[in-house]
């Protein structure tokens, strides 16, 4: 079985953000994988333990130090990476990412390929979706479980409320995985020193990038902060006690 | 200005967030027409053109098939935007018509700007306006972005439309949440722990304030997906819609799917670590605390 997982590096969203044009600023940030692509890895990584002989490449856009997740995705074991190096890969939009990921995987026949539900910077939950859509194959969103059993594969779909739908289908099919789809294993040292030597493969994004943008960023904002809430910083003891007593003036549940 | 509004039914039902899609299209003041994959016996408040494949003929969802009949809607009718709520339904079928329509879809639309969509970045900690390369296009809302008060005695005028059933995938049924245990919507005083308590064993300190103030002890996701805390504690658009008195949020970013279970309490303290956490936009008090340390001195003075 040939597989390809799509993942996105991203900033740590505790981060202090600053604008820069019509982007953030990608200086001084933290960087990790996108925590919906770790979901996508693990569960990639299970279905290869499963399919004997299966084969698993992760594959990733953007500038040079987006290798570092491809090497946490190697070391949870996946088998080879492909890296479309793309220093302006923040300003593409969905369908250009998509365009850029269906441009490589066409006429490799991958059997299945997971992508995240959604990215935690932009979170347009476009791009899993229209990569399959490119390529001509199936496509479920939101998966909080999968099984195989050759040939047929199940998996739920997380719908509002926590109601599931329970969908079947057969390969080629992409999926995108949501939050809690399984346990993401952590890469244990002999595991990530096995990554260092695996294949590292590097694509110039112009050998993969056929289309024009279909939207662009003409600002970013800061939102306005409404006011109201009161911030309380300081010892935590003189703040509990400010904290109370504004409860007790303000509600009635301490009033008792 | 015309919209094209497409409303959703699951399970036998008309969902009821066509009203988001009505209210946005008003704040356009636009032509609006709506499509549907329903029933003939439960249509929307909507005193326009609906165009209507019977549920009881194309099931439960299926994209292939959706896909097709809103391409023919948009040939009849040349909308100017397509609108879907930013829902388990239209998050899936969003970008299946930008690609078959080859027109950009714009995600999470909460405000319009200067005739442009304004969507959120980074979890909310800042906004974007969006320009479409293109004269049409999809968008989808976020939910509770936008509404507008139905009138009940509203009807539409019914197109039915037709197609061969198409299907790449098999719907073979639905799984509902699990139920039981816990009733957060019932409780005056909920204290909530976020990824921020930053392992198993410091729920308890959450639970130990929420049992100390009377109340019961909710969640967020992540605490729930490592199995910290049962799913029937989630608090959110996939867990439970809480409305108490008091809501302690401890450690919890304010995610737009957390807040959507939690903005209708009364009175809101977050504590957290990052003054720019999204919660403080909700939070009528925000603790700027580790919550660690925090908490044991609450208890003291409590
Ligand atoms: C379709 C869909 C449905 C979803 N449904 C839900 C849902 O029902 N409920 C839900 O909650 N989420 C839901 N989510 C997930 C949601 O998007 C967020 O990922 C989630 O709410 C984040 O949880 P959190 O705030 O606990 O974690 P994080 O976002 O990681 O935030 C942790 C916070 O803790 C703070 N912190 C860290 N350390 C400390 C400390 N020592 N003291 C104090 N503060 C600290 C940080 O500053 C940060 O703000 C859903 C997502 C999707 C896509
Ligand atoms: N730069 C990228 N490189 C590789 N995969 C990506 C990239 N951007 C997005 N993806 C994939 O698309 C998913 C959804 O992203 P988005 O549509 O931006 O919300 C992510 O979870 C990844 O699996």
């Amino acid at each position: 079985m040939k597989i390809l997982v799509c993942i996105k590096q991203v900033p740590d969203m505790e981060s202090k953000f600053k604008i820069d044009g019509t982007w953030y600023d990608t200086r001084d940030l933290a960087w990790r994988m996108n925590e919906y692509d770790e979901y996508g890895v693990e569960q990639a990584v299970c279905l290869k333990e499963q399919v004997a002989g299966s084969d698993l490449t992760v594959l990733s856009i953007g500038p040079a130090r987006v290798k570092e997740s491809m090497k946490k995705a190697l070391a949870m074991g996946c088998d080879r990476g492909i890296h479309i190096e793309d220093d302006k890969v923040a300003e593409r939009d969905p369908y250009s990412i998509a365009a850029i990921i269906a441009e490589y995987a066409r006429n490799q026949e991958f059997d299945i390929i997971f992508c995240g539900m959604q990215s935690q910077d932009r979170a347009s939950a476009q791009v899993g979706i229209l990569t399959a859509e490119l390529l001509g194959i199936t496509a479920v969103s939101t998966i909080i479980s999968f099984n195989y059993d050759h040939p047929t594969i199940t998996v739920k779909r997380e719908l509002e409320g926590g109601v599931k739908a329970v969908i079947s289908t057969t390969a080629p099919a992409l999926f995108t995985c949501q939050l809690g789809l399984n346990t993401p294993r952590y890469p244990t040292l002999p595991n990530i020193m096995k990554a260092k030597k695996k294949e590292m493969l590097s694509v110039p994004v112009s050998d993969v990038l056929k289309v024009e943008a279909a939207q662009q960023t003409e600002k970013i904002f800061f939102p306005e902060k409404k006011g109201g809430g009161l911030i309380l910083e300081g010892d935590p003891a003189d703040i509990a006690g400010q904290l109370v007593r504004i409860l007790k003036e303000k509600t009635t549940v301490l009033s008792r | 200005m015309k919209t094209l509004l497409i409303a959703e039914y699951r399970d036998g039902k008309l969902l009821e967030n066509y009203a988001e899609l009505l209210g946005f299209s008003q704040s356009l003041d636009a032509d609006t027409v709506m499509f549907l994959v329903g029933s003939p016996t439960d249509l929307p408040k909507f005193p326009g053109k609906l165009y209507l494949a019977d549920a009881g003929k194309y099931g439960e969802y299926n994209p292939a098939c959706h896909k097709r009949f809103i391409e023919k809607v948009v040939a009849a009718e040349n909308p100017d935007i397509i609108v879907l709520s930013h829902s388990s339904y239209g998050w899936d079928l969003a970008p299946r018509l930008s690609c078959a329509l080859q027109i950009p879809q714009i995600s999470e639309v909460v405000d319009v700007i200067d005739g442009l969509p304004v969507v959120p970045l980074c979890n909310a900690k800042m906004r974007r306006t969006v320009k479409p390369l293109h004269n049409r296009y999809v968008i989808t809302l976020q939910a509770g972005a936008y509404t507008v008060e139905l009138d009940s005695n509203a009807a539409p005028e019914v197109t039915v439309i037709d197609d061969e059933l198409t299907e790449n995938i098999i719907f073979q049924g639905y799984e509902e949440a699990q139920k039981g245990g816990v009733d957060l919507s019932k409780a005056e005083i909920i204290v909530s722990a976020g990824r921020g308590v930053g392992k198993p064993e410091n729920v308890k300190i959450i639970a130990d304030l929420a049992a100390r103030l009377g109340g019961e002890y909710g969640a967020s996701r992540p605490v729930v997906d490592a199995e910290w805390v049962e799913h029937n504690r989630q608090v959110g658009t996939t867990g439970q819609t809480v409305s108490p008195k008091l809501y302690v949020a401890c450690g919890i970013s304010g995610a737009i799917q957390h807040l959507a279970g939690m903005k209708k309490s009364e009175f809101v303290v977050a504590i957290n670590t990052d003054r720019d956490a999204p919660i403080s936009e909700i939070a009528d008090i925000l603790v700027i605390a580790d919550l660690k340390q925090f908490i044991p001195a609450l208890m003291e003075k409590l």
